[in-house]
């Protein structure tokens, strides 16, 4: 006789001993540890900070052991962790201007006040895979460090040009002005710029890459330049009312892009340079590059743009671009559906038995 | 963290509780419209109930018995998964007894055994927007609800009726509430859709990843869409359950083997174990399986 | 500030808010049942204990509560409800998630406080109107949440109570939606009440 299936507790409980199992790998392999994880793996680190909209530097390496280097499951992770934590306020806007450089470049002047700053980059190695990196190697000895150009004065490109008045200004936010934060109010349209500044930050940077890349191939077009990359640390400072008085909280590393894009003016605007804007917690240069480049195409009502490709169109690139969503819902196609597809079996039939009947009536005729 | 002291009393914090909480307000007294709530990441996947399991976290107390079923089944993956959950960070008591549940949380299906007044049933809902795949456009769908505007979807029926003579639609099947609202009901088969017109239990909608709650209030008017000519009809089975022999129920059709042999057999899985052990302390000999 | 003045909130702030929550989500879904909602803080009057549970419950720094003039001259209220909830006081009613009233006879319209929008009729206030008696009697109300009918009926209030109730629920969806509070109990009228009788 049959039995309705049962079992789920057990067959759960052994899929999970088993996933632990597999994480491990081969046991005669040392077990990685998260130091080696944060040290080694930074860039990872860094995007999982980024997208998990957590910076914790053990936490992000930990959240990749645990899900086997899938670095979205990573930030999921992150994600769920953070959602718990209880929230104190919110930290004054960085400074990044005051930022301690490690990397700075602008591809728009080719020298600057404060200097081209290349820093630890992939650009320009030649991609070889290197056979020396199977082994232990000894220790690579860093380039004694060239003064940077001091840091302070390091201005941001897109200000050079605004002195010229060439550049629209950076809109000045008021003291009092409540900026938006999705993670306390649900998403809502239209959505102004401060909050599709956070749902980009926070969202998947494969997503961006491609919305950035339709901009460049005629989807949206804006005619960018990397105004300025830059990477290093910033200081983060929280002014509780109580005190009245700003404290530093700590620093934390940030990738921070400005798009400078032309613009042709419109019945809104004159012609004007304008802007893009990208940051990311820690190294993330082609993840803030993209978000600059949404940033700028998704600002189609401020400057009079019409709407025609898809990433210009807020609610289609912010209501998809958060991978966390998206994994969890095109993986809940796993999840059983069966009654749901029993309705529709009992469809199928009727409309094929109603269907054959139809023929049959029509070939007698 | 494997006990329920180190958690938060069903693991969301007071402060997301409270948001919870007022959002199901503002959805108990406007029955049928999506209030917007800032749902959070929960341990479990979006898509896998976190709606669903951010209501019940807000609602439960110390002294409710949840059931959690998927499929009509409590012992479904995920069911077992969210249960397990709920057992572990709120310490509570569950229960696969629909009549013994105080809470019910559901994917897909509301129980047979009908509900009563002070019983709480929390749907998951994957897309709470009824007119989501008439008008992707969250703005506009606003606005459609707004004006009171359900054109479209009245076009969408037709226009099944037209191409196959009546409403092509099995699931998620929308209702209109209390004369106002259009409300999908979740992907619940149609055949559930009548269950839900004057319940005496309060239903609670929770759609994580699209950050929507919405409600039905003990004893509200929901009435499935349709024409004066093509009224709605309820999918009904031309036999009874396998096991129990209950007939008027939702039947799984189970495949036997790989020559085309079926049997169907209750979707809810404790009313067909009620039903059987009713008919063994009758002194009734269980139904045989036929065929 | 001196702690030390002000009184004391929940026991247990995590199941006693469940507690309040669900007392008010079970008035919310039964129009013009009446419950007893024991507890046993103790605010500064005239605020009664069930309107600042309420608020414990409910209000936090994400929101902002109204108070009338008659709570508001009491500078210990004040001080209670935002050491106890952290949440922000407005004088600007159509600001407020929430409005307590300790003088309902004298109360403003409901129309003053916030109806919603028709794209977002949630963005609306919920009163909480401290009354002497609440009773089972009087005014009869059909409605979502009512199986045939309810009757229902709360003293001290404005006398022409009954049209702005009718009134308030012409604007469905949008609308205000009002907690009745005495010292020990509550009972609720959601918007969507439809009054069919004013005895």
């Amino acid at each position: 006789m049959y039995v309705a299936v049962k079992g789920g507790e057990a067959a759960i409980a052994a899929a999970h001993t088993l996933l632990a199992k597999e994480r491990r790998g081969d046991p005669a392999v040392p077990e990685l540890t998260t130091d080696q994880i944060r040290e080694q793996l930074a860039l990872a680190v860094d995007r999982v900070m980024s997208e998990g909209s957590l910076y914790d530097r053990d936490l992000a390496p930990l959240a990749i052991k645990q899900a086997r280097g899938d670095l979205i499951e990573a930030i999921f992770l992150v994600r769920a962790y953070r959602s718990t934590l209880p929230r104190f306020g919110y930290a004054q806007p960085i400074d990044t201007s005051a930022m301690s450089i490690r990397r700075r470049i602008s591809a728009t002047f080719k020298d600057l006040p404060g200097g081209q700053v290349l820093g630890p980059t992939f650009d320009y190695t030649h991609r070889l895979l290197d056979d020396s990196l199977n082994e232990v190697a000894a220790e690579p000895t860093a380039p004694a460090r060239r003064p940077i150009a001091d840091d302070a004065n390091a201005p941001h490109v897109a200000d050079l040009l605004g002195e010229q008045g060439l550049i629209e200004p950076n809109p000045q936010a008021t003291d009092d002005a409540p900026v938006a934060d999705l993670t306390r109010d649900p998403l809502a349209f239209p959505a102004e710029r401060d909050l599709r500044l956070q749902s980009l930050a926070r969202g998947d940077e494969g997503l961006l890459l491609a919305l950035g890349y339709s901009t460049q191939r005629g989807y949206g077009r804006t005619h960018p330049f990397a105004g300025e990359i830059r990477m290093g640390s910033v200081e983060v400072h929280l002014a509780p009312e109580e005190l009245g008085f700003e404290v530093p909280l700590g620093t934390i590393v940030v990738t921070e892009c400005e798009m400078v894009n032309q613009f042709k003016g419109s019945a809104e605007s004159p012609p004007q340079f304008t802007r893009g804007y990208g940051l990311t917690f820690g190294h993330s240069e082609r993840k803030s590059m993209s978000m600059a480049l949404v940033d700028r195409a998704l600002r189609t009502r401020e400057l009079g743009e019409e709407v025609v490709a898809p990433a210009q169109d807020e609610e289609f690139v912010l209501s998809h671009v958060d991978n966390v969503q998206a994994t969890g819902f095109v993986e809940h196609l796993k999840l059983p559906h069966y009654v749901d597809f029993q309705a529709e079996l009992q469809l199928v039939r009727q409309m094929r038995r109603e269907w054959e009947e139809a023929n049959r009536k029509e070939a007698a005729e | 963290m494997s006990d329920a002291a180190s958690y938060n009393f069903a693991y969301l914090d007071e402060q997301t509780k409270r948001m919870i909480r007022r959002a199901l307000l503002k959805a108990v007294a406007i029955p049928g419209y999506q209030v917007p709530f800032a749902s959070r990441e929960m341990p479990m996947p979006y898509g896998w109930g976190t709606g669903g399991v951010q209501v019940t976290a807000s609602v439960l107390g110390a002294d409710d018995t949840l059931k959690v079923i998927d499929q009509g089944s409590d012992d479904t993956t995920n069911a077992v998964s969210i249960r397990k959950f709920f057992e572990r960070t709120a310490g509570i008591a569950t229960t696969t007894h629909t009549s013994e549940a105080t809470v019910i949380q559901t994917r897909h299906r509301i129980p047979e055994a009908p509900l009563g007044e002070g019983q709480i049933l929390v749907y998951q809902v994957p897309i709470p927007e009824p007119l989501r795949f008439l008008e992707p456009r969250e703005t506009e769908t606003r606005r459609l609800h707004a004006l009171e505007d359900y054109g479209l979807m009245h076009v969408k029926l037709y226009e099944d009726i037209a191409r196959h003579g009546h409403i092509a639609t099995t699931y998620a099947y929308p209702v209109k509430v209390d004369g106002r609202y259009i409300m999908d009901p979740s992907p619940t088969p149609k055949f559930d859709n009548p269950k839900m017109d004057m319940c005496p239990a309060l239903q609670l909608f929770g759609a994580g990843r699209e950050k929507r709650i919405y409600a039905l209030p003990p004893y509200t008017k929901v009435v499935s869409l349709d024409f004066e000519d093509h009224p709605f009809e309820p999918t009904k089975f031309d036999r009874g359950c396998a096991l129990c022999g209950s007939e008027g129920i939702y039947l799984d059709e189970v495949v036997t083997d790989d020559r085309g042999g079926r049997m169907f057999v209750c979707s809810d899985t404790d009313y067909c174990e009620s039903r059987r052990a009713e008919a063994t302390e009758g002194g009734h000999a269980l139904h045989e399986v036929p065929r | 500030m001196s702690t030390s003045a002000v009184a004391r909130g929940f026991a247990d702030p995590v199941h006693d808010s469940q507690k309040v929550f669900r007392r008010a989500l079970d008035a919310m879904a039964h129009p013009g049942r009446i419950a007893q909602l024991g507890t046993h803080i103790e605010p500064p009057a005239p605020l009664f204990a069930t309107s600042a549970s309420l608020l414990l419950a409910l209000a936090d720094y994400e929101t902002c509560v109204w108070l009338d003039d008659t709570l508001a001259e009491v500078p210990a209220i004040a001080e209670f409800v935002r050491f106890h909830t952290g949440t922000r006081l407005t004088r600007a009613r159509r600001e407020a998630e929430f409005a307590v009233i300790a003088e309902p006879e004298h109360m403003p319209p409901l129309t003053a406080f916030a109806s919603g929008t028709p794209e977002y009729p949630d963005r609306s206030t919920t009163l909480i109107i401290q009354v002497e008696t609440l009773a089972n009697r009087g005014w009869q109300f059909t409605g979502p949440g009512i199986r045939e009918c309810a009757s229902f009926s709360a003293a001290p209030l404005p006398p022409d109570f009954p049209e702005q109730l009718a009134a308030n629920r012409a604007r469905f969806p949008l609308g205000v939606d009002l907690i009745f509070t005495t010292q020990t109990e509550i009972a609720a009228l959601p918007r969507t009440c439809r009054i069919v009788e004013a005895a």
